[in-house]
């Protein structure tokens, strides 16, 4: 089966590669491009483990096709930091002990990150419910809520 | 030990793998490639009880990019040969039938052959291109028609374990038996005012690690092997696997990635003999990388169980008399956590007089592993049900009740041993003073309490610090860092050598570079390796007393130790400036070379960990859905090195137990099938599922550690399953023995 040719941008730089017309997004961005960040803990939708962003809309990358990248903008784990300095979800999620085994840690900095910038005061019950499509098996969440949360207070003092 | 002041432990440092983990640099078993890599898929059996009567892989060997197929009758047959351990034992003949069917196929997913080739979608549609002949046998579903006396038997050649006296007559599926008993049971019983009797039943539910098992094998030119692999234990991995191929495990090194969650699922193997010899077959490296549809048919869950428990108490709460039942399934092979239940069932009440026996059965599932604290939450769900009843029939405040007959340092277990300082009693006032237990409840809710305990492992590690030339130091241990134990290592080496925690680095060793170490599980690395770490230090502060002993003509004894500097000991001040750790660091070239500290060891013993934890539910009449809307987990940690991570542990484990006991199961069809193995299906806690879990970290030091440690990520799953099932009875009045409490359970018991 002749591949597909995609072109896109990925975390801002301009990407192309090859990939099997039914290769999900997911494999096309560990296997192909190396960017292993994007975690796999089920494939069906259902872990949030593979978040990333598709022209500003969260998305599981496992349910998305390699191909429908094609001319859109994908936002992976790899560029939530600028550079050597951490985003405020990823220091917060760090002091708050919000990881354990940190496996499912990237899906949830792309989802919480996605969920501040529609609602930068979001309130605990709406966070749970935005983070309730990533699985944690280690924390219960407790820390996870509180990261969340602390980084959302500091981003708004930041732009006040 | 009380007296000593820390500075480094107890604080919350953040963790040295943090920063890798947050961005997605970090390396995760499925995360590594390498060159000219081949993809492994396993072919599953679509039978849960059936005979191989022939394995044909003409078929798939004509594939095109396929480069080794393998069947379980090329790898070597071994003899049975069972090894007990602490939370279960091991059978090596066993774990390598489980890897691939030789005879007989005994769950439904079992793997029966495998094949590597050049894409992961080839090696998978060669797999299913093998032709596998079945003799399809009744498959053994549950306890009860595993133990009829008309059974199919799994196993021909099974001999029971154990206290099976008489032995059964012919071929059984129960495999071991075990008792425990103290005092008069019968005259125990006869004293009781108040006599409770229920029988309890847990389904397998799975550990749930969010990392699929995954791993990496490559065959040097010199034969020697290296894995790379998400694992609990890097020389279990090692060892297992030489055991398996029957090879000498100095050839296989193993290099374990950082590690997805394995709350015990992660302490055998399943992948890697089959990588290994795919790789040696086709010399090329082979990785292989499991569904999550694979991981819920084919690793360990742990066991359903059936629980008859009887409970009886004077009229002023004292407990007399106990007696448990226990049928805990194995799964395909022997080796169920029922021994470990046995032993924590009564662990946290004086009683006595009781009798406990439990037994082993296998069953055509798969075969359960370890899953925190083996064993304990379905035992510790009946016991502390029918304390909970008891309570109830006596008028009895709950926390009362367990405070009139907790364990304290001095009783004895009902294993065996004499408890040591312990802090059930602390955890339990801990609870009686929480807001939590004074706050008012609303509508359609109840509060629960519930108690737990768990042994906690010691077992053998090691540790290496060695000295870099600007005084900061590196800590390598063989224990994969699961949930910030690096930090915690860490921690310990700046205590003991007075330096910053961001001055030392620690890291995961390979097999090759580090002791022998046992695994990550048993709330053992803190504990165990802690020790070894902290010796370790102690070996480098010496030999940098002697140091600066050289350095200045005197005795070493005239050296001391503190916040990083060597100083004159016994007021000799004045005579020699301090030498601080980075000028005897620069000047260790000169003054005798390098400076590396070792340790190994072996703890006989941890210090048992006790929690007491409380649940208050909500339950809607309408739908029989429940939430849990304040939980608190209250635990003796005996000395918290990083609290954030002990605090962790303790809600970690509370999410997980709410989970087994409102909606976690695994659901098999009536021929072995199950039925949902998916995320969707096999529903574990989401954000939105659970409040706040707010944490007490009680300190009752344990004697048999430098700072008191004792391990905490096990007891935290204890507790839950009975803390939800008494907060469900008082929010609708109805006893709950069936787990788990799911919206169709609980609307149809209260409509009844
Ligand atoms: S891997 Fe995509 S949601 Fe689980
Ligand atoms: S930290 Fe392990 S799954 Fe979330």
């Amino acid at each position: 089966m002749p591949k597909t040719h995609v072109e896109t941008t990925i975390n801002g730089e301009p990407q192309e590669f090859l990939c099997e017309p039914s290769e999900s997004l997911l494999a096309a961005l560990r296997d192909g491009l190396g960017l292993t960040g994007t975690k796999e803990g089920c494939t069906t939708g259902d872990c949030g483990a593979c978040s990333v962003m598709l022209d500003g809309r969260l998305v599981p990358s496992c349910m998305v096709l390699a191909p429908e990248a094609i001319g859109r903008s994908i936002e992976t784990i790899e560029g939530v930091a600028q550079g050597d300095s951490l985003h405020p979800l990823q220091q917060k999620f760090l002091e708050h002990a919000a990881l354990q085994c940190g496996v499912c840690t990237p899906g949830f900095i792309v989802a919480a990150k996605a969920l501040l910038e529609r609602n930068p005061d979001p309130s605990e019950e709406e966070t749970r419910y935005w983070l309730a499509g990533n699985l944690c098996r280690c924390t219960g969440y407790d820390k996870i809520i509180r990261a969340v949360l602390d980084a959302a207070a500091e981003m708004r003092e930041a732009t006040a | 030990m009380s007296e000593r002041k820390f500075k480094y432990v107890g604080t919350r440092p953040i963790r040295h793998d943090g920063v890798d983990k947050v961005t997605g640099r970090a390396n995760f078993g499925a995360d590594f490639d390498a060159p000219g890599m081949l993809h492994g898929a396993l072919l599953r059996s679509p039978h849960a009880h059936a005979r191989i009567l022939s394995v044909d892989t003409r078929a798939a060997e004509a594939v095109a990019g396929v480069k080794a197929v393998l069947t379980g009758q090329e790898l070597p047959k071994l003899q049975s040969m069972w090894m007990g351990g602490a939370e279960g034992g091991i059978d090596f003949r066993d774990i390598a039938e489980n890897c691939l069917a030789r005879d007989k196929v005994l769950y439904h997913g079992h793997a029966v052959a495998a094949v590597a080739a050049t894409t992961p979608e080839i090696a998978l549609q060669a797999a299913r291109m093998i032709e596998v002949e079945y003799e399809e046998l009744t498959p053994v579903l549950d306890l009860e028609a595993a133990v009829a006396s008309d059974a199919p038997i799994l196993h021909d050649d099974l001999q029971p374990i154990g206290a099976t006296d008489p032995l059964p007559e012919g071929p059984t599926n129960i495999a071991g038996r075990v008792e425990f008993s103290r005092g008069d049971v019968d005259a125990g019983f006869a004293e009781a005012d108040v006599v409770v009797e229920r029988e309890f039943r847990t389904q397998m539910v799975h550990q749930g690690y969010i990392e699929p098992h995954a791993c990496v094998a490559r065959i040097g030119e010199d034969d020697q092997v290296v894995v790379w692999c998400t694992t609990q234990g890097g020389f279990a991995v090692k060892n297992y696997s030489a055991m398996v191929l029957q090879m000498d495990p100095a050839k296989i090194k193993v290099i374990s990635s950082e590690i997805g969650g394995g709350f015990g699922g992660k302490t055998t193997i399943y992948l890697e003999p089959v990588a290994i010899a795919l790789a040696r077959k086709a010399r090329r490296p082979v990785k292989m990388v499991m569904s999550r549809e694979e991981v819920f048919r084919a690793t360990g869950p742990t066991s359903g169980t059936i629980v008859r428990a009887e409970l009886g108490a004077k009229r002023d709460g004292t407990l007399v008399a106990g007696r448990l039942s226990m049928f805990y399934e194995a799964g395909a092979y022997r080796g169920s956590p029922a021994g470990p239940g046995a032993m924590c069932a009564f662990g946290s009440y004086k009683i006595p007089n009781f009798y406990i026996e439990a037994h082993d059965v296998v069953v055509n599932k798969p075969k359960v592993a370890a899953y925190r604290a083996p064993g304990a939450p379905m035992s510790t769900f009946a016991t502390e049900s029918l304390v909970d009843e008891l309570a109830r029939e006596l008028g009895l405040d709950p926390i009362e009740m367990r405070l009139h007959n907790a364990v304290d340092e001095g009783d004895q277990a009902p294993y065996g041993p004499v408890y040591g300082p312990i802090g059930l009693r602390e955890t339990l006032e801990a609870a009686r003073s929480h807001p939590h237990y004074k706050a008012p409840l609303g509508q359609n809710q109840g509060r629960g309490i519930a108690c737990g305990f768990w042994f906690n492992a010691g077992m053998s590690s090691s540790a290496n610090v060695s000295l870099h030339a600007d005084g900061s130091a590196v800590v390598a241990t063989g224990n994969p860092d699961i949930g910030g134990s690096r930090a915690a290592q860490a921690q310990m080496v700046s205590e003991e050598l007075g330096i910053p925690v961001e001055r030392v680095r620690p890291v995961v060793a390979d097999t090759d570079s580090v002791g022998y170490t046992d695994m990550t599980g048993g709330s053992r690395v803190c504990f165990a390796t802690g020790m070894a770490v902290i010796q370790a230090s102690r070996d480098v502060v010496d030999q940098l007393r002697a140091r600066a002993a050289q350095i200045w003509g005197v005795e070493l004894d005239s050296v001391a130790w503190e916040d990083g500097r060597a100083l004159p000991a016994n007021g000799a001040e004045g005579d020699h400036e301090p030498l601080p750790i980075e000028e005897l660091a620069q000047q260790m070239g000169r003054t005798g070379g390098p400076i590396v500290g070792k340790a190994s060891l072996t703890a006989p013993m941890a210090g048992p960990g006790f929690a007491t934890h409380l649940c208050d539910l909500e339950v809607d009449p309408e739908t029989g859905a429940s939430r849990v809307v304040r939980y608190t987990a209250i635990q003796d940690a005996g000395k918290a090195v990083h609290p954030g991570y002990v605090e962790g542990q303790y809600q970690g484990g509370s999410a997980q137990g709410i989970g087994w006991a409102l909606n976690e199961e695994y659901i098999f069809d009536e021929r072995g099938e199950m039925e949902n193995p998916g995320f969707l299906d096999y529903r574990m806690p989401v954000a939105s599922d659970l409040p706040m879990i707010d944490t007490v970290i009680v300190e009752v030091p344990n004697p048999l550690h430098p700072y008191g440690v004792r391990g905490v990520g096990e007891t935290p799953i204890v507790p839950p399953l009975a803390a939800v099932a008494n907060a469900m009875r008082g929010a609708t009045g109805v006893r709950f023995t069936v787990l788990p409490m799911s919206p169709p359970r609980v609307l149809e018991a209260i409509d009844a």
